[in-house]
Parts: structure tokens; C-alpha cells; sequence
């Protein structure tokens, strides 16, 4: 039985310090099930989920996009380059036990505190970099979904109306289960629910949104220098689990199944 | 806003990542048959702007992100974290002392 970590509180910092678990198979393979559903298989074992559920994706992309992270390891399984799997993980196992609602409420909360709509009031490089980088996306955002967010230095953050959670709650219920688990895991890296909807979107690439996301590390890069150790060393991360969640959700999302099947009519 | 990149570009950043990462049997795995296939599929569209090509770009686009900063991260953790705590006698050597030998074993150890 294959076991890996999903996202419980400590899950991902966890695989860091746990010993090396070596490789125990040679082939990985994907099989379709009668109910359309795909399995991951190691040699002759299917994979599971930590729960001990069996491990499965609900179309082929993410099949193979997982299999091809199972596949790549070497000697020792190094579980936090997989980021894929653990999302599966975590939307098969739910282990925080949330339902749809909770979740989108846990995503609305980020708004308050936006990334992009905290903005500094010195130094005036900073300020600037922000207004000439945040405020397009924002309002971008905002028209979109006919919204208004706006931005604030104060440090009570900007005032979100009733009516903005509702229109950002709504277009977060359309999301099925798993889309929304990656959905939220991207809000959470980023720390800005605007720009993952923005991403998700497709307004943005990955790597606009890690680094709008990580614009005062930018400035301050560009200032003070770089320490590869730890600048380049977290920007990498990021940019991998941002893509990983980015790509979980447009691949959870039905209307990739369907879009298979007119272009093949 | 979103970056253009060509699809051929990005599927050439694909093959070579995966090529990067299984060496020359990179062409028998399930990713490198299913990422040329979609390739070629996406290809084909009689309009002008169509909705599913875009989409299937920037799908493509944050796998090549996922493979190619994934690869980068490892790197630096190889690099700059893999190596673990050196043990204490790896540290003394480092001064040049060495640690003292205690042939009946510390007192607290059994």
C-alpha cells in the first residue's frame, strides 16, 4: 500500500524531517474503471490515498500528471515534489473534514487581508511598483465580476462590502469539490484571493502571479541583493505549488472532460 | 496580460524537462505520448480565437511552470539543504580535534 501526505495541518512541513521511504516499484501505469474514473498503478499495486481510500482522478490528464510524478522518483520518494498527488490526497480524504461552504468561506477571509490591496505607504519605489503593478490586476478583477474591492494603506485593510462576498461567494460555489481544494490551496499560497482569480482566470501566467505575489521580495531583492538559498529557494517552491493548485483546478473542472469530447465529434 | 508563448515553445520546454528528469527513455512515458498527442490535437480549429486553444495553452504552460520550477527547487534543496546535520565527530574535524574515546562507554549510556 502506497501512503503519502496530503494537506492535514502539518502534512506538507512534515514530509521535510520524515525518514527517506525508498522506492518500491519499477513501472507506473494508469487504468481507466468502467465509471470513467482513472487508478494510478505501481507495477501491480494501485495506489491509495493516506486514508486508505483508493487513489482516483476523474480524468485522464491528471492521471498522467500524477503517474508522471510517481514515475520521475528516484531511490527515495521525495513526497514534496508532489504536489499533484497531495492535492488528489487531500480532495479524496478531506481530512479537515470541510465541506464546500467552509472552504469558501476559509477563501472569502483572504479578501480582507489581500496581498494586493494592503498597500504600503513608504518607500515611494515600493509604492509605486505596487500602484503600477497591482492596480491593473485589481481592476481587472473588479470589472470582471463587477465588484469593488479597492485598496487601502490603512492598517485596518480595505473595506470589503456584503454584496463583493456574495458575487466572489457565488462564483466560488460554481467550483465542484476538487476544483475548490485546489482553488483555496492557491489562495493560500499566493496570500491573495485576487490574484488567483486573476490566474484561474487565465488573465495571468504562474509566474506573473508568484511574482505580483511576492513584489515587496522583488523590490527588496532588487535593493539589497539575492540569496539564492533562500530567495530563488522560495520562489521555486511557490512557483511549483502555484502551478501544481492552478493546474488541479483547471483539471478538476468539468468543462475539461467536455471540451475533450466536442473536439473529437 | 498574460504571457504569449508560442504552443511549440512550450511543448519543447515539456519534452525537455521530461527528458531532464527519466533520461533517454523519456519517450516511452505516459507523459511524453499524452503531451504530443494534446499538442497536435489543439492544433486543429477553424476560428480565429478559440477558447479551448487558450485554454489548453495556459494548461500547458503551468505544467511546463510545474515541471520546471519543481526541478529548480529540488536543486537548491540538494544544494543547499540536503546535506543534514554532520555528526559530532564530522563537526570536531572540522577545528581539527577529536572527539575524546571513553573505552567502558559514557556513564549514562548503556
Amino acid at each position: 500500500m502506497a501512503r503519502v501526505h496530503s494537506l492535514a495541518p502539518g502534512g506538507v512541513r512534515d514530509q521535510w524531517q520524515e525518514p527517506q521511504r525508498k522506492k518500491f516499484y519499477q513501472d507506473v501505469n494508469i487504468s481507466q474503471r468502467e465509471d470513467g474514473l482513472f487508478e494510478i498503478n505501481l507495477d501491480r499495486r494501485k495506489l491509495k490515498t493516506p486514508g486508505g481510500k483508493l487513489f482516483t482522478v476523474p480524468n485522464e490528464a491528471l492521471a498522467v500528471a500524477v503517474a508522471t510524478e510517481w514515475d520521475v522518483q528516484k531511490d527515495t520518494l521525495k513526497f514534496y515534489t508532489m504536489n499533484l498527488t497531495t492535492l488528489c490526497n487531500t480532495a479524496l480524504d478531506n481530512p479537515t473534514q470541510r465541506d464546500k461552504e467552509q472552504i469558501i468561506a476559509a477563501a472569502l477571509k483572504f479578501l480582507e487581508t489581500d496581498t494586493i490591496c494592503y498597500r504600503v505607504e513608504e518607500p515611494p519605489g515600493l509604492v509605486e511598483l505596487q500602484t503600477n503593478e497591482w492596480d491593473p490586476v485589481l481592476n481587472w478583477v473588479e470589472k470582471r465580476y463587477n465588484v469593488i474591492i479597492g485598496s487601502s494603506s490603512s492598517i485596518m485593510g480595505p473595506q470589503i462590502t456584503e454584496e463583493t462576498k456574495d458575487t466572489f461567494r457565488q462564483h466560488l460555489g460554481s467550483y465542484n469539490f476538487w476544483a475548490l481544494t485546489g482553488l483555496e490551496f492557491v489562495i493560500t499560497q499566493l496570500k491573495s484571493l485576487v490574484l488567483s482569480f486573476a490566474l484561474v482566470d487565465r488573465h495571468l501566467t504562474v509566474e506573473q502571479a508568484v511574482l505580483l505575489s511576492r513584489l515587496e521580495e522583488e523590490y527588496q531583492i532588487q535593493r539589497w541583493g539575492n540569496v539564492e538559498w533562500a530567495h530563488d529557494y522560495d520562489m521555486y517552491e511557490l512557483r511549483a505549488r502555484t502551478a501544481a493548485g492552478t493546474l488541479f483546478v483547471h483539471l478538476s473542472s468539468e468543462s475539461s472532460s467536455v471540451k475533450r469530447k466536442l473536439l473529437q465529434d | 496580460m498574460a504571457a504569449v508563448s508560442s504552443p511549440l515553445r512550450v511543448c519543447r520546454g515539456i519534452l525537455k524537462e521530461l527528458r531532464a528528469l527519466k533520461g533517454p527513455e523519456y519517450k516511452r512515458t505516459l507523459a511524453y505520448n499524452y503531451v504530443l498527442d494534446q499538442f497536435r490535437k489543439n492544433q486543429v480549429s477553424s476560428e480565429r480565437y478559440c477558447r479551448a486553444q487558450k485554454e489548453a495553452l495556459h494548461s500547458s504552460q503551468s505544467y511546463l511552470c510545474l515541471l520546471a520550477s519543481s526541478r529548480c527547487h529540488v536543486a537548491l534543496h540538494k544544494l543547499y539543504h540536503g546535506k543534514g546535520e554532520r555528526g559530532p565527530d564530522e563537526v570536531a574535524d572540522i577545528v581539527g580535534l577529536r572527539l575524546p574515546t571513553q573505552p567502558g562507554g559514557k556513564g549514562w549510556e548503556k
